[in-house]
């Protein structure tokens, strides 16, 4: 399962801080297609276990992190790399879209 | 190499629904989509699906199709992208990105989505402010200005629903009438957060990181102006998603496939339902019925060759 970060100092800590890259997926629950989006996100969490840390968080709950990387739409996942955003992605998306961008930065 | 009774493209509730008798009807069945749901899942609440009188949203419904089509044995892969089809002696060939399927007939269902207005600033300001679905996205334009563009029943829809969360809404309409139905009308007249903007139409998006203004130009007059926006939400209808299939099939001059009322197109044991079809309602209740007339057609058509 895809860890949810609930607050700012959370999403400092194990995102911006993070030793491994992190995907972020920004959602909310009145979303459709976020809710969609779930459990490949949950399957991605399990798929890069120790390589790549899958989180979530919830745009309702932290609307000054959304604010902060400017998110006008969601699902949005970003890819953050040593605290930097190295890939994003917008809308409802096939789990191999999100393996690409994760192979790519693995692959660096 | 596997054969399927029946091949779906299509997994909103056309195709779904047409899995849900065809699996019923013991037809071995492959529903094949990129994810499933549909246009639905950007639908905030449905509340003329008969039955669900409480409303539901999208994305429930949507749950409620797919667990219903599996119940009765229709396979359904997600994560492909059809980007052929072919005709194999008697069976369709189904060429997606990820690899073939063969059917004996074929159920298309692929829906449709939204028209792009095709103009600079579009593509690049996705989720920068360009969106085509404002359930998604209208949160993040609180105390926000916005831009609306379209003329029918959608763009009058989601500009009232965006006043919820913006400031100010704008609504860009090519023609000095609206095409939406007049009780929606009224209430977008009503309300003081619309501001009409007629007989214009958007040359460019322009902004940096996130959108910041429109060019517009009066069709009347040809004069330009810029319009300062943080966000644009595009509603000017939808194109069916056909390209695979156009050379199997016949369609309207909007690009719609031609079918009669057992939902046969031109080519034998192929059937096109939802909203590739032309037809005059499209609505989740009008896509189901389409996916059942489907599924029965297919079932005799794989009779009478037997």
């Amino acid at each position: 399962m895809a860890q949810e970060i609930r607050t700012v100092e959370e999403f400092e800590r194990e995102v911006l801080q993070s030793e491994i890259p992190v995907l972020v997926d920004f959602w909310a629950p009145w979303c459709g297609p976020c809710r969609m989006l779930a459990p490949t996100i949950d399957e991605l969490a399990q798929e890069y276990e120790g390589r790549v840390k899958v989180v979530k968080v919830n745009t309702d709950e932290l609307p000054m992190v959304a604010m902060q990387y400017g998110i006008r739409g969601i699902p949005t996942v970003m890819l953050f790399v040593n605290g930097d955003v190295a890939d994003v992605k917008v809308g409802l998306q096939p789990k191999a879209v999100f393996e690409s961008m994760i192979e790519r930065v693995l692959g660096e | 190499m596997e054969v399927w009774d029946v091949i779906i493209v299509g997994a909103g509730p056309g195709g779904l629904a047409a899995g849900i008798y065809a699996g019923r009807s013991e037809l071995k069945t492959l529903i094949l989509d990129r994810m499933p749901g549909g246009q639905l899942l950007i639908t905030e609440e449905i509340e003329n699906y008969p039955g669900f009188y409480e409303s539901v949203s999208g994305f429930e419904l949507s749950e409620k199709f797919r667990k219903h089509a599996e119940k009765f044995g229709a396979k359904i892969e997600v994560g492909h992208t059809v980007n052929e089809v072919s005709l194999d002696g008697e069976l369709f060939l189904v060429k997606t990105d990820q690899g073939e399927f063969r059917g004996k007939t074929l159920i298309w269902a692929a829906g449709s989505n939204p028209r792009k207005l095709g103009v600079p600033g579009e593509v690049e300001f996705l989720g920068r402010g360009v969106s085509y679905c404002a359930v998604c996205d209208g949160a993040f334009f609180k105390d926000r200005v916005v831009a609306v563009v379209g003329g029918g029943d959608s763009a009058l829809e989601e500009s009232l629903y965006l006043t919820k969360f913006a400031k100010k809404v704008y609504l860009i309409h090519r023609r000095d009438k609206f095409r939406a139905v007049k009780v929606i009308q009224s209430r977008v007249k009503r309300n003081e957060k619309i501001e009409l903007l007629l007989n214009k139409v958007v040359l460019s998006i322009n902004g940096r990181d996130f959108v910041d203004s429109l060019t517009l130009k009066d069709v009347k007059t040809g004069e330009e102006m810029e319009l300062p926006v943080d966000g644009v939400f595009i509603f000017i209808g939808n194109e069916p998603n056909v390209s695979p299939i156009l050379h199997l099939v016949d369609t309207d001059p909007a690009g719609f496939i031609i079918t009669d009322e057992e939902m046969r197109t031109k080519t034998p044991g192929l059937f096109a339902v939802g909203d590739v079809r032309s037809k005059p309602l499209r609505q989740v209740v009008t896509a189901a019925s389409d996916g059942a007339v489907a599924a029965m057609s297919a079932t005799k058509f794989l009779e009478e060759k037997e």
